[in-house]
């Protein structure tokens, strides 16, 4: 094999606090030509602060090159394979950007009367119909700003549902295959979280769910395809169980990327579910995003909506409808993150029906050659068929002392950004990797190769992963220092 | 390793019961299979929980896991060093690191639970698993 990585200048670069000489700005401003009073003047006086603190005066060269420097210690989805599992890495196409930067968008604001953003709101509305028809629901809300902000309404909505019927029961059941964030989303809505232990395919056992569904259970809160990447196949007769109990599902939608456009989750039973835009349609990821969580619903649930929903009047006009009785209320200020959703709407509209079924068969496609590349040399521990996303363990390379972790840190020096690690929990020191349809067959081969020296190094060689990542400017962190004493803040680290 | 004066769980806990109050913290095994504890959510003292509740939680550098209430009864006592010094439970799990300790309501919950002969054959297998 030859590694692609090659030694490459990188700068260090100080925190703006520390290279700051003052007297020097980025811009001039004309000279002020009215009377100005003063702040003490203009504010009340207790907010007029008496010390300006230190902040940095820098030139302009120095601000562009200081991120400039700092861009390029990063690791990004343009620079190569980012195959988080569950994250769904996938490359966000330029033309998504082109159009959030249509000026009629970008600079719209939230606040300007209806008859004048009759263009975004037709957007929104579009993107809800969309979101609608590859999912088989009945209504959307694009408010959420995260998938877990998502599950969090999808939650309150089955409160709300639930206390319409009379009764808002006290727990949610959640298989150990779920995203992390399943538990926390459904105690944030006040209910006890409760586990189903996956049977030895990885899927929920039917036995236990029916043992667990008592009068208690609100919600079966599952992750389909799950946290190994396999579908749940008894979904139909878990979602009969499960509404024969009174209870409703909640369908984490972090990894629909695995069969959009295959099969509609309406048709599966699901009563609500949240789409991460950010991950399934394409938009930016990481960093901060910022995402999108909209969460779509069964008929049962339309009443219970965020308000405003998005309402079409007969002449065709659109407006924003407030008087919602029964509505859980407002998620979000205003209507979300816009220009997120104007990326997705772009994403799906360029890819059309044909094109998003592609999508997922290419994610499928992408993982299974992964996995059958690779299922010699990294041991797996369910054998099951598996979509988007395969999951492996350190098992084999064990006995030479060498863990995930080492592996994770020695792909670095390689130029892979790594998989996810030591999750899900229910597979010891798991590797989960999900390559996205967006990889070429070349990239691919490259990460196979990488992933074989590697196993190959663990036996032949394993003192040279104790270290790693050496190659990078950053070598082996302190994680545990890091968790136990975290600096979060420049006074910190001064004083520290 | 396992000292006979402790019963286990199948959660990887320990209980020393000692006049009615059981003492209760994670195993080596559990330690180990962690690795490094950076963060402990206690009890609080004055709680009444039932077998298999949820006590609090360890946040490890690999993931965060629930501390289960291996017997019922009402918390009397939380191991409040913890909170500063997580890594106690990394260097002495069934001493120091303890976690917490249940005024026991019942002590047919003790019957429920791994003797060390039976906890070690159980750890055997969850490695072979």
């Amino acid at each position: 094999m030859t590694n692609r990585v090659r030694r490459h200048i990188s700068i260090d670069e100080k925190l703006l606090f520390d290279q700051a000489t003052g007297n020097r700005s980025s811009f001039e401003l004309a000279p002020l030509d009215v009377d100005y009073p003063g702040a003490d003047r203009l504010l009340p006086r207790e907010l007029v602060r008496e010390d300006v603190p230190h902040f940095p005066e820098l030139n302009e060269v120095e601000v562009n090159r200081h991120f400039t420097r700092l861009s390029t210690y990063n690791y990004f989805i343009d620079l190569g394979l980012y195959p988080l599992g569950s994250c769904t890495m996938k490359y966000n196409p330029k033309i998504n950007e082109k159009m959030a930067r249509i000026p009629s968008f970008a600079e719209a604001h939230p606040l300007q009367l209806h008859e004048n953003t009759q263009g975004c709101l037709r957007l929104m509305k579009h993107l809800e119909e969309m979101l609608l028809a590859v999912t088989g629901m009945a209504g959307a809300t694009l408010q959420p700003l995260a998938g877990a902000h998502g599950e969090m309404t999808g939650m309150m909505l089955i409160r709300a549902a639930l206390e319409a019927r009379g009764n808002p029961r006290r727990t949610v059941l959640i298989p150990d295959s779920a995203h992390g964030t399943n538990p926390a989303s459904a105690v944030l809505c006040g209910y006890d979280a409760i586990t189903l232990k996956s049977n030895s395919k990885g899927c929920i056992d039917l036995a236990e769910l029916r043992e667990k569904l008592d009068e208690n259970v609100a919600c079966l809160m599952l992750t389909n395809p799950n946290t190994l990447g396999v579908f749940e196949e008894n979904i139909l007769e878990i979602s009969r169980l499960v509404h024969e109990n009174g209870s409703l599902i909640y369908m984490d939608g972090a990894n629909f990327n695995a069969f959009m456009g295959i099969a509609r989750p309406g048709e599966m039973g699901i009563d609500v579910m949240h789409l991460n835009l950010h991950k399934t349609f394409s938009t930016p990821h990481g960093g901060g995003g910022p995402g999108a969580g909209p969460v779509v619903v069964g008929e049962e649930l339309l009443p219970f909506l965020p308000v405003p929903v998005i309402y079409e009047k007969a002449d065709g006009e659109l407006t924003l409808d407030y008087d919602r009785p029964a509505s859980i209320g407002k998620v979000a200020g205003f209507y979300g993150n816009f220009g997120v959703l104007v990326r997705a709407l772009t994403y799906m509209m360029r890819l059309g029906r044909d094109g998003i079924k592609a999508v997922a068969e290419h994610a499928v496609l992408n993982a299974n050659y992964l996995r059958h590349h690779l299922q010699d040399v990294y041991h797996l521990e369910y054998g099951q068929p598996t979509m988007h996303e395969v999951v492996f363990d350190d098992r084999y390379q064990e006995e030479f002392g060498v863990s995930t972790m080492d592996i994770a840190k020695r792909l670095l020096e390689y130029g892979f950004h790594p998989p996810t690690v030591y999750f899900p929990l229910i597979v010891h020191g798991a590797m989960m990797i999900e390559p996205t349809e967006t990889e070429t067959k070349e990239e691919l081969d490259a990460f196979i190769e990488t992933m074989k020296q590697i196993a190959a190094e663990a036996r032949a060689n394993p003192a040279v992963f104790r270290q790693a990542p050496q190659a990078l400017r950053t070598a082996r962190l302190d994680e545990t220092g890091a968790a136990r004493t975290p600096i979060l803040t420049w006074q910190q680290a001064r004083e520290s | 390793m396992y000292s006979d004066d402790f019963l286990y769980t199948k959660d990887h806990e320990w209980v020393r019961v000692e006049d009615g109050e059981a003492t209760l913290g994670i195993t080596h095994y559990a330690q180990e299979e962690l690795g490094d504890i950076v963060f402990v959510e206690l009890p609080e003292v004055g709680t009444t929980v039932d077998a298999g509740d949820t006590l609090g939680s360890v946040e490890s550098v690999k993931a965060v896991s629930d501390i289960y209430a291996p017997v019922g009864g009402e918390v009397i006592e939380v191991n409040e060093i913890l909170e500063d010094k997580p890594e106690m439970m990394n260097e002495d799990p069934h001493g120091d690191g303890w976690i917490a300790k249940i005024r026991l309501s019942d002590k047919s919950d003790l019957d429920k639970l791994f003797s060390a002969d039976d906890y070690e054959a159980y750890i055997k297998e969850e490695k072979e698993k």
